[in-house]
Protein backbone atom coordinates (compact mmCIF):
# COMPACT_ATOMS: atom_id res chain seq x y z
CA UNK A 1 0.00 0.00 0.00
CA UNK A 2 1.14 3.38 -0.58
CA UNK A 3 2.13 5.90 1.95
CA UNK A 4 0.25 8.82 -0.19
CA UNK A 5 -1.83 8.23 -3.55
CA UNK A 6 -2.84 11.66 -5.09
CA UNK A 7 -4.54 11.67 -8.52
CA UNK A 8 -5.27 14.87 -9.94
CA UNK A 9 -5.16 17.21 -7.12
CA UNK A 10 -6.72 20.87 -7.07
CA UNK A 11 -7.37 23.58 -4.80
CA UNK A 12 -8.77 26.83 -6.57
CA UNK A 13 -8.86 29.43 -4.36
CA UNK A 14 -10.82 31.52 -6.87
CA UNK A 15 -12.05 31.74 -10.60
CA UNK A 16 -8.32 33.01 -10.89
CA UNK A 17 -6.48 31.52 -8.54
CA UNK A 18 -5.51 27.78 -8.97
CA UNK A 19 -2.83 27.39 -6.37
CA UNK A 20 -2.55 23.68 -7.07
CA UNK A 21 -3.80 22.50 -10.66
CA UNK A 22 -3.88 19.08 -10.92
CA UNK A 23 -1.07 16.63 -9.45
CA UNK A 24 -0.47 12.84 -9.14
CA UNK A 25 1.78 12.03 -6.81
CA UNK A 26 2.80 8.54 -5.38
CA UNK A 27 5.16 7.91 -2.35
CA UNK A 28 5.75 4.36 -1.09
CA UNK A 29 6.43 3.39 2.03
CA UNK A 30 9.60 4.45 3.72
CA UNK A 31 10.40 6.91 1.47
CA UNK A 32 11.81 10.07 1.41
CA UNK A 33 9.74 12.52 -1.32
CA UNK A 34 10.70 15.86 -1.27
CA UNK A 35 8.26 18.38 -3.21
CA UNK A 36 10.96 21.25 -4.62
CA UNK A 37 9.85 24.34 -5.92
CA UNK A 38 9.99 28.22 -4.88
CA UNK A 39 7.84 30.14 -3.33
CA UNK A 40 4.28 30.60 -4.07
CA UNK A 41 4.33 26.88 -6.06
CA UNK A 42 1.71 25.01 -4.57
CA UNK A 43 3.68 23.30 -2.15
CA UNK A 44 2.16 24.40 1.31
CA UNK A 45 -1.19 24.19 -0.52
CA UNK A 46 -0.29 20.56 -1.28
CA UNK A 47 0.34 19.67 2.37
CA UNK A 48 -2.09 21.39 3.90
CA UNK A 49 -4.88 19.29 1.58
CA UNK A 50 -2.50 15.91 2.18
CA UNK A 51 -2.66 16.68 6.00
CA UNK A 52 -6.46 17.91 5.80
CA UNK A 53 -6.25 21.27 6.87
CA UNK A 54 -7.56 22.41 3.51
CA UNK A 55 -10.08 20.55 1.46
CA UNK A 56 -9.14 19.84 -2.05
CA UNK A 57 -11.55 21.40 -4.93
CA UNK A 58 -10.61 18.65 -6.86
CA UNK A 59 -9.28 15.35 -7.32
CA UNK A 60 -8.38 13.06 -4.80
CA UNK A 61 -6.16 11.80 -2.13
CA UNK A 62 -5.09 9.35 0.23
CA UNK A 63 -2.77 9.45 2.84
CA UNK A 64 -1.53 5.95 4.79
CA UNK A 65 -4.34 4.26 3.41
CA UNK A 66 -7.18 7.02 4.28
CA UNK A 67 -8.79 8.99 2.28
CA UNK A 68 -8.28 13.37 2.95
CA UNK A 69 -11.79 13.89 2.86
CA UNK A 70 -13.82 11.22 3.91
CA UNK A 71 -11.32 9.83 6.41
CA UNK A 72 -9.94 13.08 7.75
CA UNK A 73 -9.54 11.82 11.18
CA UNK A 74 -7.82 8.66 10.33
CA UNK A 75 -5.37 10.22 8.20
CA UNK A 76 -5.25 12.72 11.34
CA UNK A 77 -4.27 9.58 13.70
CA UNK A 78 -1.88 8.58 11.40
CA UNK A 79 0.69 11.74 10.14
CA UNK A 80 2.89 13.66 12.39
CA UNK A 81 3.06 17.42 10.80
CA UNK A 82 5.30 19.66 11.50
CA UNK A 83 4.24 22.94 9.60
CA UNK A 84 6.10 26.11 7.93
CA UNK A 85 7.26 28.81 10.64
CA UNK A 86 7.31 26.10 13.37
CA UNK A 87 3.67 26.83 14.74
CA UNK A 88 4.64 26.81 18.62
CA UNK A 89 3.26 28.79 21.58
CA UNK A 90 5.92 30.78 23.31
CA UNK A 91 4.46 30.80 26.48
CA UNK A 92 5.19 26.79 26.61
CA UNK A 93 7.67 24.88 28.04
CA UNK A 94 8.83 22.01 25.52
CA UNK A 95 7.90 19.92 27.40
CA UNK A 96 4.39 21.50 27.99
CA UNK A 97 3.72 21.17 24.30
CA UNK A 98 5.02 17.62 23.94
CA UNK A 99 2.49 16.33 26.52
CA UNK A 100 -0.28 18.36 25.03
CA UNK A 101 0.72 16.84 21.62
CA UNK A 102 0.77 13.38 23.79
CA UNK A 103 -2.82 14.07 25.18
CA UNK A 104 -4.50 15.08 22.04
CA UNK A 105 -3.39 11.69 20.29
CA UNK A 106 -5.11 9.70 22.99
CA UNK A 107 -1.96 9.11 24.79
CA UNK A 108 -2.17 8.47 28.87
CA UNK A 109 -0.68 11.14 31.02
CA UNK A 110 1.88 9.09 32.38
CA UNK A 111 2.92 7.21 29.60
CA UNK A 112 3.20 11.14 27.55
CA UNK A 113 5.22 11.99 30.43
CA UNK A 114 7.69 9.28 29.05
CA UNK A 115 7.60 10.14 25.39
CA UNK A 116 8.04 13.95 26.16
CA UNK A 117 11.26 12.83 27.86
CA UNK A 118 12.23 10.57 25.28
CA UNK A 119 11.68 12.86 22.82
CA UNK A 120 13.22 15.77 23.83
CA UNK A 121 16.29 13.24 24.82
CA UNK A 122 16.10 12.76 20.74
CA UNK A 123 16.57 16.04 19.62
CA UNK A 124 18.56 17.12 22.24
CA UNK A 125 16.86 19.55 24.56
CA UNK A 126 15.95 17.90 27.47
CA UNK A 127 18.13 20.57 29.44
CA UNK A 128 15.71 23.35 27.90
CA UNK A 129 12.65 21.64 28.08
CA UNK A 130 11.55 22.87 30.83
CA UNK A 131 11.96 26.52 29.80
CA UNK A 132 9.52 28.32 27.24
CA UNK A 133 9.60 28.29 23.61
CA UNK A 134 10.18 31.74 23.65
CA UNK A 135 13.76 31.62 24.52
CA UNK A 136 14.12 28.90 22.03
CA UNK A 137 16.63 29.11 18.89
CA UNK A 138 14.74 29.16 15.54
CA UNK A 139 16.76 25.30 15.53
CA UNK A 140 15.61 24.69 19.08
CA UNK A 141 12.32 25.51 17.92
CA UNK A 142 12.25 23.10 14.67
CA UNK A 143 13.76 20.46 16.71
CA UNK A 144 11.03 20.65 19.36
CA UNK A 145 8.16 20.87 16.42
CA UNK A 146 10.05 17.86 14.79
CA UNK A 147 9.75 15.99 18.19
CA UNK A 148 6.35 16.71 18.95
CA UNK A 149 4.96 15.84 15.36
CA UNK A 150 6.84 12.47 16.49
CA UNK A 151 4.72 11.75 19.91
CA UNK A 152 2.40 9.21 18.35
CA UNK A 153 5.39 7.48 16.62
CA UNK A 154 3.43 8.67 13.42
CA UNK A 155 3.55 6.30 9.70
CA UNK A 156 3.38 9.87 7.48
CA UNK A 157 5.82 12.96 8.50
CA UNK A 158 4.46 15.92 6.56
CA UNK A 159 7.71 18.36 6.98
CA UNK A 160 6.86 22.28 5.47
CA UNK A 161 10.15 23.61 4.95
CA UNK A 162 11.37 22.32 7.87
CA UNK A 163 14.98 23.89 7.96
CA UNK A 164 13.77 27.24 6.06
CA UNK A 165 15.66 30.10 7.22
CA UNK A 166 17.92 27.81 9.53
CA UNK A 167 21.70 28.12 9.70
CA UNK A 168 23.67 25.71 8.26
CA UNK A 169 24.60 23.89 11.04
CA UNK A 170 20.94 23.46 12.65
CA UNK A 171 19.67 22.28 9.09
CA UNK A 172 22.27 19.84 9.06
CA UNK A 173 21.17 18.73 12.62
CA UNK A 174 17.50 18.62 11.09
CA UNK A 175 18.55 16.98 8.23
CA UNK A 176 20.31 13.90 10.72
CA UNK A 177 16.81 13.57 12.34
CA UNK A 178 14.97 13.48 9.18
CA UNK A 179 17.41 10.24 8.23
CA UNK A 180 17.35 8.71 11.08
CA UNK A 181 13.64 8.67 11.30
CA UNK A 182 13.33 7.23 7.88
CA UNK A 183 15.87 4.57 8.90
CA UNK A 184 13.14 3.64 11.84
CA UNK A 185 10.77 3.23 8.65
CA UNK A 186 8.68 6.68 8.62
CA UNK A 187 7.81 7.97 5.25
CA UNK A 188 8.63 11.66 4.98
CA UNK A 189 7.21 13.60 2.71
CA UNK A 190 8.98 17.36 2.99
CA UNK A 191 8.76 20.28 0.74
CA UNK A 192 11.55 22.63 0.54
CA UNK A 193 13.04 25.17 -1.95
CA UNK A 194 16.60 24.15 -0.84
CA UNK A 195 18.40 22.16 -3.72
CA UNK A 196 20.72 20.81 -1.59
CA UNK A 197 18.05 19.59 0.96
CA UNK A 198 16.15 17.64 -1.68
CA UNK A 199 19.31 16.74 -3.05
CA UNK A 200 20.76 15.00 -0.15
CA UNK A 201 17.93 14.01 1.82
CA UNK A 202 15.14 12.53 -0.67
CA UNK A 203 14.52 9.57 -2.29
CA UNK A 204 12.62 10.81 -5.29
CA UNK A 205 12.13 14.73 -5.88
CA UNK A 206 8.73 15.89 -6.97
CA UNK A 207 9.68 19.81 -9.02
CA UNK A 208 6.84 21.44 -8.58
CA UNK A 209 6.15 25.08 -10.48
CA UNK A 210 3.07 27.52 -10.65
CA UNK A 211 0.64 24.20 -9.26
CA UNK A 212 2.18 21.55 -11.74
CA UNK A 213 5.02 18.93 -11.09
CA UNK A 214 6.76 19.27 -13.48
CA UNK A 215 9.33 16.76 -12.90
CA UNK A 216 9.90 13.95 -11.06
CA UNK A 217 12.00 11.14 -10.42
CA UNK A 218 15.62 10.39 -8.38
CA UNK A 219 17.78 13.37 -8.13
CA UNK A 220 19.97 11.18 -10.30
CA UNK A 221 17.54 10.54 -12.80
CA UNK A 222 16.47 14.05 -12.81
CA UNK A 223 19.74 15.14 -13.33
CA UNK A 224 20.80 12.66 -15.68
CA UNK A 225 17.59 13.78 -17.90
CA UNK A 226 18.92 17.27 -18.19
CA UNK A 227 22.86 16.48 -19.82
CA UNK A 228 25.97 14.69 -18.72
CA UNK A 229 28.74 16.68 -16.48
CA UNK A 230 30.54 19.63 -18.16
CA UNK A 231 33.97 20.82 -18.00
CA UNK A 232 34.36 24.40 -17.57
CA UNK A 233 37.89 25.79 -17.97
CA UNK A 234 39.77 29.24 -18.07
CA UNK A 235 42.83 30.05 -19.98
CA UNK A 236 45.93 32.31 -18.25
CA UNK A 237 47.16 32.86 -21.46
CA UNK A 238 47.06 30.83 -25.32
CA UNK A 239 44.45 31.20 -28.10
CA UNK A 240 41.16 30.03 -26.86
CA UNK A 241 39.92 28.72 -30.52
CA UNK A 242 43.45 26.40 -30.08
CA UNK A 243 42.11 25.04 -26.95
CA UNK A 244 38.36 24.35 -27.77
CA UNK A 245 40.31 22.18 -30.66
CA UNK A 246 42.24 20.45 -28.13
CA UNK A 247 39.07 20.23 -25.61
CA UNK A 248 36.96 18.94 -28.39
CA UNK A 249 38.65 15.63 -28.36
CA UNK A 250 37.48 14.85 -24.88
CA UNK A 251 33.52 15.84 -25.60
CA UNK A 252 30.83 17.72 -27.22
CA UNK A 253 31.62 21.28 -27.17
CA UNK A 254 29.23 23.80 -25.15
CA UNK A 255 28.93 27.60 -25.76
CA UNK A 256 31.68 29.88 -24.00
CA UNK A 257 29.77 32.08 -21.44
CA UNK A 258 31.72 34.97 -19.76
CA UNK A 259 35.41 33.51 -20.87
CA UNK A 260 34.72 30.58 -19.77
CA UNK A 261 34.85 27.74 -22.03
CA UNK A 262 33.23 24.40 -21.72
CA UNK A 263 32.43 21.19 -23.06
CA UNK A 264 30.29 17.92 -22.20
CA UNK A 265 32.39 15.35 -20.41
CA UNK A 266 30.71 11.96 -20.06
CA UNK A 267 33.50 10.77 -17.51
CA UNK A 268 33.25 13.28 -15.45
CA UNK A 269 36.00 14.10 -13.25
CA UNK A 270 37.96 10.97 -14.63
CA UNK A 271 38.69 13.03 -17.88
CA UNK A 272 40.60 15.73 -16.17
CA UNK A 273 43.61 14.37 -15.73
CA UNK A 274 43.75 13.90 -19.93
CA UNK A 275 42.35 17.10 -20.68
CA UNK A 276 45.21 18.71 -18.63
CA UNK A 277 48.27 16.79 -20.14
CA UNK A 278 46.48 17.71 -24.11
CA UNK A 279 46.67 21.51 -23.14
CA UNK A 280 49.67 21.08 -21.30
CA UNK A 281 51.48 19.69 -24.57
CA UNK A 282 49.72 22.36 -26.79
CA UNK A 283 51.24 24.89 -24.86
CA UNK A 284 48.38 26.35 -23.00
CA UNK A 285 48.25 27.49 -19.61
CA UNK A 286 44.87 27.02 -17.22
CA UNK A 287 43.98 29.68 -14.72
CA UNK A 288 40.94 27.35 -13.67
CA UNK A 289 39.22 24.01 -14.63
CA UNK A 290 36.50 22.24 -13.06
CA UNK A 291 33.98 19.37 -13.44
CA UNK A 292 30.27 20.49 -12.78
CA UNK A 293 27.63 17.98 -12.32
CA UNK A 294 24.33 18.98 -13.19
CA UNK A 295 22.16 20.31 -10.56
CA UNK A 296 17.99 20.37 -9.77
CA UNK A 297 18.23 23.92 -10.63
CA UNK A 298 19.37 22.93 -14.24
CA UNK A 299 16.32 20.31 -14.06
CA UNK A 300 13.93 23.32 -12.91
CA UNK A 301 16.02 25.84 -15.84
CA UNK A 302 15.33 23.05 -18.22
CA UNK A 303 12.05 22.34 -17.32
CA UNK A 304 10.20 25.84 -16.59
CA UNK A 305 12.91 28.28 -18.19
CA UNK A 306 14.14 30.02 -14.70
CA UNK A 307 16.41 29.10 -11.87
CA UNK A 308 14.81 27.79 -8.62
CA UNK A 309 16.93 29.43 -6.52
CA UNK A 310 15.76 33.53 -6.71
CA UNK A 311 12.43 32.42 -8.84
CA UNK A 312 9.28 33.43 -7.19
CA UNK A 313 6.03 31.98 -8.88
CA UNK A 314 2.89 33.68 -8.72
CA UNK A 315 1.99 34.49 -4.69
CA UNK A 316 -0.08 31.89 -3.53
CA UNK A 317 -2.76 33.13 -1.04
CA UNK A 318 -2.03 33.94 2.56
CA UNK A 319 -3.00 31.40 5.31
CA UNK A 320 -6.11 31.89 7.51
CA UNK A 321 -7.65 35.40 7.76
CA UNK A 322 -8.78 35.68 4.23
CA UNK A 323 -11.17 34.29 1.97
CA UNK A 324 -8.24 32.38 0.04
CA UNK A 325 -6.55 30.23 2.44
CA UNK A 326 -2.31 29.29 2.78
CA UNK A 327 -0.08 28.19 -0.02
CA UNK B 1 -13.49 10.20 27.68
CA UNK B 2 -11.00 11.52 25.70
CA UNK B 3 -12.55 14.35 24.47
CA UNK B 4 -12.68 15.49 28.10
CA UNK B 5 -9.03 14.73 28.61
CA UNK B 6 -8.68 17.21 25.70
CA UNK B 7 -10.54 20.04 26.85
CA UNK B 8 -9.33 19.62 29.87
CA UNK B 9 -5.52 19.51 28.34
CA UNK B 10 -6.79 22.80 26.23
CA UNK B 11 -8.24 24.24 29.27
CA UNK B 12 -5.40 24.07 31.30
CA UNK B 13 -3.15 25.59 28.36
CA UNK B 14 -5.64 28.23 28.61
CA UNK B 15 -5.30 29.46 31.74
CA UNK B 16 -1.68 28.83 32.37
CA UNK B 17 -1.32 31.32 28.65
CA UNK B 18 -3.47 33.88 30.26
CA UNK B 19 -1.39 33.82 33.54
CA UNK B 20 1.92 34.09 31.96
CA UNK B 21 1.16 36.71 29.20
CA UNK B 22 0.37 40.10 31.49
CA UNK B 23 -1.77 41.75 28.80
CA UNK B 24 -4.52 38.98 29.56
CA UNK B 25 -4.80 38.70 33.28
CA UNK B 26 -3.88 42.14 33.92
CA UNK B 27 -7.49 43.48 32.62
CA UNK B 28 -9.80 40.60 34.24
CA UNK B 29 -8.52 41.59 37.58
CA UNK B 30 -7.02 45.78 37.86
CA UNK B 31 -9.15 47.05 35.35
CA UNK B 32 -12.68 46.02 37.26
CA UNK B 33 -11.13 46.12 40.89
CA UNK B 34 -9.95 50.06 40.37
CA UNK B 35 -13.77 50.99 38.85
CA UNK B 36 -15.16 49.57 42.15
CA UNK B 37 -12.61 51.54 43.75
CA UNK B 38 -13.34 54.79 42.29
CA UNK B 39 -16.78 54.28 42.18
CA UNK B 40 -17.29 52.89 45.64
CA UNK B 41 -15.03 55.36 46.90
CA UNK B 42 -16.34 58.48 44.96
CA UNK B 43 -20.27 57.89 44.25
CA UNK B 44 -20.60 56.34 47.87
CA UNK B 45 -23.44 58.29 48.14
CA UNK B 46 -25.77 57.61 45.67
CA UNK B 47 -27.22 54.48 47.94
CA UNK B 48 -28.98 56.96 50.00
CA UNK B 49 -30.78 58.36 46.31
CA UNK B 50 -34.75 57.53 46.40
CA UNK B 51 -35.68 54.56 44.89
CA UNK B 52 -32.20 52.90 45.55
CA UNK B 53 -32.50 49.16 46.69
CA UNK B 54 -31.89 48.92 50.52
CA UNK B 55 -27.93 47.72 50.50
CA UNK B 56 -25.04 48.19 53.60
CA UNK B 57 -23.18 50.07 51.38
CA UNK B 58 -22.29 51.25 47.74
CA UNK B 59 -19.66 48.86 47.92
CA UNK B 60 -22.15 45.77 48.08
CA UNK B 61 -24.16 46.97 45.45
CA UNK B 62 -21.23 47.25 43.14
CA UNK B 63 -19.58 43.22 43.87
CA UNK B 64 -21.69 41.78 41.23
CA UNK B 65 -21.00 44.69 38.38
CA UNK B 66 -17.23 44.52 38.94
CA UNK B 67 -17.86 40.64 38.68
CA UNK B 68 -19.84 40.61 35.73
CA UNK B 69 -17.29 43.41 34.12
CA UNK B 70 -14.60 40.24 35.08
CA UNK B 71 -16.67 37.75 33.93
CA UNK B 72 -16.98 39.65 30.48
CA UNK B 73 -13.31 40.59 30.10
CA UNK B 74 -12.61 37.22 30.72
CA UNK B 75 -14.66 35.93 27.38
CA UNK B 76 -13.07 39.30 25.40
CA UNK B 77 -9.42 37.83 26.99
CA UNK B 78 -10.15 34.27 25.79
CA UNK B 79 -11.47 35.48 22.62
CA UNK B 80 -8.05 37.36 21.87
CA UNK B 81 -5.89 34.33 23.15
CA UNK B 82 -7.65 32.49 20.63
CA UNK B 83 -7.45 35.05 17.56
CA UNK B 84 -3.93 34.73 18.98
CA UNK B 85 -3.90 30.80 18.36
CA UNK B 86 -4.97 31.59 14.83
CA UNK B 87 -2.49 33.82 13.87
CA UNK B 88 0.41 31.97 15.04
CA UNK B 89 -0.75 28.85 13.26
CA UNK B 90 -1.32 27.38 16.60
CA UNK B 91 -4.79 26.24 15.53
CA UNK B 92 -3.24 24.42 12.49
CA UNK B 93 -1.53 22.48 15.03
CA UNK B 94 -4.92 21.00 16.59
CA UNK B 95 -6.26 20.61 13.99
CA UNK B 96 -3.82 18.46 12.17
CA UNK B 97 -4.23 16.32 15.33
CA UNK B 98 -7.52 13.57 15.76
CA UNK B 99 -9.64 15.17 17.67
CA UNK B 100 -13.43 17.10 17.57
CA UNK B 101 -13.43 20.36 16.27
CA UNK B 102 -15.14 21.62 18.55
CA UNK B 103 -12.63 20.58 21.18
CA UNK B 104 -10.50 23.28 20.17
CA UNK B 105 -13.17 26.26 21.45
CA UNK B 106 -14.40 24.12 24.26
CA UNK B 107 -10.73 23.59 25.76
CA UNK B 108 -10.35 27.94 24.98
CA UNK B 109 -14.04 27.92 26.50
CA UNK B 110 -12.97 25.82 29.58
CA UNK B 111 -9.98 28.25 30.31
CA UNK B 112 -12.39 31.47 30.21
CA UNK B 113 -15.12 29.52 32.47
CA UNK B 114 -12.01 28.92 34.86
CA UNK B 115 -10.70 32.52 34.24
CA UNK B 116 -14.47 33.85 35.68
CA UNK B 117 -14.18 31.38 38.62
CA UNK B 118 -10.43 32.97 39.68
CA UNK B 119 -12.11 36.49 39.22
CA UNK B 120 -15.21 35.69 41.35
CA UNK B 121 -13.54 33.99 44.12
CA UNK B 122 -11.09 37.17 44.33
CA UNK B 123 -13.98 39.93 44.41
CA UNK B 124 -15.85 38.01 47.18
CA UNK B 125 -12.17 37.97 48.91
CA UNK B 126 -11.74 41.70 48.17
CA UNK B 127 -15.80 42.20 49.67
CA UNK B 128 -15.06 40.33 52.32
CA UNK B 129 -11.96 42.22 53.37
CA UNK B 130 -13.80 45.16 52.70
CA UNK B 131 -16.78 44.34 54.87
CA UNK B 132 -19.48 43.23 52.36
CA UNK B 133 -21.77 40.72 54.16
CA UNK B 134 -23.45 38.00 52.15
CA UNK B 135 -27.18 37.42 53.04
CA UNK B 136 -27.21 34.02 52.36
CA UNK B 137 -23.70 32.80 53.44
CA UNK B 138 -21.51 30.54 52.29
CA UNK B 139 -24.20 28.62 49.65
CA UNK B 140 -24.85 32.17 48.53
CA UNK B 141 -21.39 32.83 48.17
CA UNK B 142 -21.03 29.64 45.85
CA UNK B 143 -23.61 30.53 43.62
CA UNK B 144 -22.45 33.75 43.18
CA UNK B 145 -19.39 31.66 41.90
CA UNK B 146 -21.58 29.42 39.93
CA UNK B 147 -23.14 32.31 37.86
CA UNK B 148 -20.21 34.41 37.36
CA UNK B 149 -18.44 31.42 35.79
CA UNK B 150 -21.24 30.67 33.80
CA UNK B 151 -21.17 34.02 32.99
CA UNK B 152 -17.95 33.98 31.64
CA UNK B 153 -18.29 30.95 29.55
CA UNK B 154 -21.26 32.47 27.70
CA UNK B 155 -19.34 35.63 27.11
CA UNK B 156 -16.37 33.51 26.02
CA UNK B 157 -18.43 31.95 23.03
CA UNK B 158 -19.24 35.75 21.90
CA UNK B 159 -15.04 36.49 22.12
CA UNK B 160 -14.19 33.09 20.36
CA UNK B 161 -17.11 33.32 17.66
CA UNK B 162 -15.63 36.53 17.02
CA UNK B 163 -12.06 35.62 16.71
CA UNK B 164 -12.69 32.52 14.56
CA UNK B 165 -14.51 34.90 12.40
CA UNK B 166 -11.56 37.64 12.51
CA UNK B 167 -8.73 35.36 12.99
CA UNK B 168 -7.39 38.68 14.27
CA UNK B 169 -6.33 39.80 17.40
CA UNK B 170 -6.62 43.21 17.60
CA UNK B 171 -9.96 42.56 15.90
CA UNK B 172 -11.16 40.88 18.93
CA UNK B 173 -9.32 43.40 21.05
CA UNK B 174 -10.74 46.44 19.34
CA UNK B 175 -14.40 45.49 21.22
CA UNK B 176 -12.69 46.30 24.41
CA UNK B 177 -14.42 49.22 24.89
CA UNK B 178 -18.28 47.96 23.95
CA UNK B 179 -17.66 46.03 27.33
CA UNK B 180 -18.09 49.23 29.11
CA UNK B 181 -21.20 50.37 26.78
CA UNK B 182 -22.96 46.88 27.56
CA UNK B 183 -21.75 47.28 30.99
CA UNK B 184 -23.42 50.89 31.80
CA UNK B 185 -26.39 50.03 29.53
CA UNK B 186 -27.28 47.57 32.22
CA UNK B 187 -27.98 47.33 36.13
CA UNK B 188 -24.33 46.15 36.60
CA UNK B 189 -22.92 49.45 38.44
CA UNK B 190 -26.83 51.61 38.85
CA UNK B 191 -30.29 50.79 39.39
CA UNK B 192 -32.56 50.65 36.25
CA UNK B 193 -34.90 52.98 38.13
CA UNK B 194 -32.58 55.73 38.28
CA UNK B 195 -31.19 55.68 34.68
CA UNK B 196 -32.81 58.39 32.38
CA UNK B 197 -34.21 57.18 29.24
CA UNK B 198 -33.13 55.57 27.07
CA UNK B 199 -30.85 53.87 29.04
CA UNK B 200 -33.23 52.93 31.60
CA UNK B 201 -35.25 50.77 29.13
CA UNK B 202 -32.27 49.64 27.56
CA UNK B 203 -31.35 48.18 30.83
CA UNK B 204 -34.53 46.53 31.48
CA UNK B 205 -34.11 44.17 28.82
CA UNK B 206 -30.12 43.84 28.77
CA UNK B 207 -29.42 40.09 29.29
CA UNK B 208 -26.81 41.63 31.16
CA UNK B 209 -28.92 42.85 34.09
CA UNK B 210 -31.22 39.91 34.42
CA UNK B 211 -27.31 38.19 34.97
CA UNK B 212 -26.12 40.86 37.66
CA UNK B 213 -29.10 41.00 39.48
CA UNK B 214 -28.84 37.53 39.66
CA UNK B 215 -25.03 37.27 41.11
CA UNK B 216 -26.10 40.68 42.65
CA UNK B 217 -29.15 38.82 44.56
CA UNK B 218 -27.32 36.32 47.22
CA UNK B 219 -25.41 39.62 48.45
CA UNK B 220 -28.34 42.21 49.04
CA UNK B 221 -31.51 40.06 50.00
CA UNK B 222 -32.87 36.40 50.79
CA UNK B 223 -33.09 33.98 47.55
CA UNK B 224 -35.08 34.87 44.71
CA UNK B 225 -35.87 31.93 42.47
CA UNK B 226 -37.36 33.90 39.66
CA UNK B 227 -34.06 36.36 39.72
CA UNK B 228 -31.77 33.40 39.96
CA UNK B 229 -34.22 31.62 36.96
CA UNK B 230 -33.73 35.00 34.57
CA UNK B 231 -30.13 35.69 35.63
CA UNK B 232 -29.53 31.95 34.21
CA UNK B 233 -31.65 32.33 30.68
CA UNK B 234 -29.69 35.45 30.31
CA UNK B 235 -26.54 33.14 30.08
CA UNK B 236 -28.75 30.51 28.22
CA UNK B 237 -29.48 33.58 25.79
CA UNK B 238 -25.79 34.83 25.68
CA UNK B 239 -24.34 31.44 25.27
CA UNK B 240 -26.84 30.34 22.84
CA UNK B 241 -25.95 32.73 20.57
CA UNK B 242 -22.21 32.65 20.96
CA UNK B 243 -22.44 28.80 20.30
CA UNK B 244 -24.12 29.23 16.87
CA UNK B 245 -21.57 31.86 15.66
CA UNK B 246 -19.02 30.00 16.93
CA UNK B 247 -19.97 27.11 15.06
CA UNK B 248 -20.73 29.05 11.86
CA UNK B 249 -17.37 30.95 12.41
CA UNK B 250 -15.57 27.63 12.36
CA UNK B 251 -17.17 25.76 9.57
CA UNK B 252 -16.07 28.85 7.87
CA UNK B 253 -12.73 28.96 8.61
CA UNK B 254 -12.72 24.99 8.28
CA UNK B 255 -14.09 25.61 4.76
CA UNK B 256 -11.37 28.06 3.58
CA UNK B 257 -8.44 26.19 5.26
Amino acid sequence: MPAIEVSNLQRAFSDEVLAVAGIDLHVDEGEIYAFLGPNGAGKTTTVRMLTTLLRPTGGSATVAGHDVVAEPAAVRAAIGVALQEAALDPLMTGRELIRMQATLHGIPRAEGQQRADDLLRRVGLTEAGDRRVGTYSGGMKRRLDLASSLVHEPRVLFLDEPTTGLDPVSRKSIWGEVEALNREGTTVFLTTQYLEEADQLADRVGIISNGRIVAEGTPASLKAEVGKPRMELVLATGDPDKCMEVLGRFGDPLPPRDGTLMIEVSAGVAAIAPVVRALDEAGLLVESLDVVEPTLDDVFVAKTGQHLEGAEAPAEPETGESEAVAG
Amino acid sequence: MRTIAVVTELGRRSVRQTFRRPQLIAPLVIIPTLLLAVQAAGAGRAIDLPGFPPVESFFDFLLAGAMIQAALLAGNSGGIALAIDIEMGFTDRLLAAPIPRFAIVAGRLAGTAAMGATTAVWFLALGLIFGVRIEEGLLGALLMIVLVTLAALAFGTLGAALALRSGSASVVQGTFPLVFVILFLSTAFFPADLLLEPAQTIARINPLSFIAEAVRDPVISVFSGPELLEGLAGIVLIGGIGLALCSLALRRRLRLG
